[in-house]
């Protein structure tokens, strides 16, 4: 330690010093904001500009409309044909169905790994699962969307003898085992937080271990779990390339989960590269954009607060 | 501290507690149904990852790794991606880590936690952790390309068609820098509460600034924490496609990147367009599957450096 021979204090240099720092600091805040004017600006056509809204108004992507004359109205996702259609709808019932089923599959998973691991198992297996839930965490969502394009929509389809191969189930359990670290992580966290003290409480009650867990730790940990739950949820929303790659992006409405969808992410991604730049349909996909990044930052912040009110709460401080 | 963490109040204890504990199973079914999450979990990992290892490890060899793409990406290697996506991660990070770095200093040395605005720029990390990847590529696209390198173009080549204000490496680069962001600023904040406040009290005594403080105890200390969260933010990076579809990322490119300006191949994105956009999917399948290798097995290994240093690092801790 004999390097700790400190200069002459400069004022002028820590004034510096701190002001670059500082100003280093604000950038991620910065790019929130930035992201928001950014993505908004784009966007702002569909409500300006009177061309894109006779083509694309917040109605048009609302509201059933009539594109043919005498034919039943209809939501519909066409933005590449003759008369352009931005129905958001198909594409709503899509991401919602997609996240759904990743909810479905990774949820209970994720929740009940984390259940074992904090409650049931022992130091060594602790050490095992830990490591394969970063594994699973660290695959790049390309591979898992690979994976389900080339490996799982082939095993499902023979399996369950499917029409289409790439459906929502297909992407949805994809994109569950992208969630399912998540879950996983947050709700064991929820359960280590919860005091030793309320633990021996119960067993002093008479308690035996995984009574100790099932009627004191999960419903103490509930809120820590449902938070995990619907930050994962916001992820499912997000993801791209999953869904891109393992969905078969057919802009349908149906209510089967055996049907190809198409999501908002995915649309973006699919279309954006072959937009003409500034067109209503231009717009349209950074109004979607706009809609993701709302959404999930309000998912993020509701999950953020949860979180940290549960820790002051259950655990006395801040 | 650690006193005050088991206090609680007895309002905080559930009210609808079961007091009475009769049944004295041995409660195999939880136990039994929580394992089966476990090994649902891992059997998918297996599959996933078993997969990929028998169908890609045929297609590795070192011609595969040192040779560009032949016959409409039938044959040859894929040197030009790992290249394109070794020159993007470092930008990456040149781009990435002092900002982290600098950010987490100044919330945990310059700010108390609760201060306003601590509390804002963390609000800001946590949601800038959750933007979708593909919000950021029309951020990207939006932002750094149009508004950036337009501007640049606008003011230095108004006479030229676009030199700046077009997909280039650099604007993929810094999108993917904001995407991990949060990943750098975690793992170091973490290393800097690890500190023993001792030195810094030290270095205060011997009559060390507050400045210097930071750079001669702080980040010295911190290193292991910079490092496991720079080596996380480029696993994250090198993995991470949407975000560069439209900032630069090229599927077939002549040339290898050598300015700031220029177009990239990258391994995730070759992946994603050979397996969707390929006319011959049977064709190209040895040469996809030793891609997804190359690719898992990057990422992997970076991981598992982290995780490695992050331990070991907790480990020495705790031994003090």
């Amino acid at each position: 330690m004999n390097e700790l021979k400190f200069r002459p204090k400069s004022k002028i240099r820590e004034f510096l010093g701190e002001k670059f720092i500082a100003v280093n600091a604000f950038i991620a805040l910065i790019a929130i904001v930035l992201i928001f004017l950014f993505i908004f600006k784009e966007a702002i056509p569909i409500f300006t500009d009177s061309e894109i809204r006779e083509e694309a108004g917040l109605d048009k992507m609302v509201f059933r409309q009539e594109f043919y004359e005498g034919r039943e109205a209809k939501w519909s996702w066409q933005p590449n044909s003759e008369v352009p259609k931005y129905s958001l709808f198909p594409l709503f019932i899509g991401t919602l169905k997609a996240a759904l089923i990743a909810m479905l599959f990774a949820a209970p998973l994720g929740i009940g790994a984390a259940v074992y691991s904090s409650e049931f198992a022992g130091k060594k297996m602790k050490e095992i699962i830990k490591p394969i839930i970063e594994l699973l965490a660290g695959i790049p969502s390309v591979v898992l969307g690979f994976f389900a394009l080339m490996i799982l929509a082939t095993f499902l389809q023979i399996t369950l003898g499917l029409t289409f191969r790439l459906n929502a189930l297909n992407a949805g359990i994809a994109l569950g085992l992208a969630v399912i670290p998540i879950v996983f992580t947050i709700a064991e966290d929820a359960m280590n937080s919860v005091p030793g003290s309320l633990r021996e409480a119960a067993t002093a009650l008479g308690a035996n271990k995984w009574q100790v867990s099932l009627t004191t730790v999960l419903p103490a940990a509930l809120p820590g779990i449902a938070a995990g739950v619907v930050l994962g949820f916001g992820r499912a929303v997000g993801e791209t390339m999953i869904v891109l790659m393992a969905s078969g992006n057919a802009a349908i409405i149906s209510g089967s989960f055996l049907d190809s969808i198409r999501t908002f992410s995915a649309t973006i991604a699919a279309e954006l590269a072959e937009v003409v730049f500034g067109s209503a349909h231009y717009s349209v996909l950074f109004f979607i954009g706009s809609l993701l990044f709302v959404f999930t930052f309000i998912i993020n912040f509701a999950g953020d607060m949860v979180l940290t009110r549960i820790k002051i709460k259950i655990q006395g401080k801040m | 501290m650690a006193d005050t963490a088991h206090i609680i109040k007895p309002q905080d204890i559930p009210s609808e507690l079961p007091l009475n504990f009769k049944a004295k199973s041995k409660g195999i079914l939880p136990r039994g149904a929580t394992f089966l999450a476990v090994a649902i979990i891992l059997l998918m990992l297996a599959l996933i990852l078993g997969n990929i290892v028998i169908g890609g490890a045929g297609s590795i060899s070192w011609e595969f790794l040192t040779h560009p793409p032949e016959q409409g990406m039938e044959a040859g290697g894929i040197f030009p991606a790992i290249f394109g996506t070794v020159f993007l991660v470092l930008l990456m990070v040149i781009a990435v880590v002092p900002v982290g770095v600098m950010t987490a200093i100044y919330l945990h040395e310059y700010t108390s936690p609760t201060s306003n605005i601590t509390r804002l720029i963390r609000i800001a990390i946590n949601n800038l952790a959750g933007v979708p990847s593909i919000v950021f590529g029309l951020f990207g696209l939006g932002f750094f390309i149009g508004f950036v390198g337009g501007g640049m173009d606008a003011v230095f080549f108004p006479e030229e068609g676009p030199v700046w204000g077009q997909p280039a490496i650099i604007w993929a680069a810094l999108t993917l820098a904001l995407l991990t962001l949060p990943v750098v600023i975690v793992s170091t904040e973490e290393a800097l509460r690890t500190i023993p406040p001792e030195l810094k009290e030290a270095s205060y005594a011997l009559g060390g600034t507050r400045l210097q403080t930071i750079w001669k105890i702080a980040i010295p200390q911190a290193l292991p924490g910079i490092l496991t969260g720079s080596i996380l933010a480029v696993s994250r990076g090198a993995g991470e496609v949407a975000p560069i579809m439209f900032t630069g990322a090229a599927y077939y490119l002549p040339y290898l990147p050598g300015k700031l300006n220029d177009q990239f191949m990258e391994l995730g994105y070759h992946i994603y367009v050979m397996a969707t956009q390929s006319p011959d999917v049977e064709a190209t399948k040895p040469i996809l599957f030793g891609t997804v290798l190359v690719l898992l097995t990057l990422t992997f290994l970076l991981n598992f450096v982290a995780i490695y240093i992050r331990s070991s690092m907790r480990r020495k801790r705790a031994g003090i």
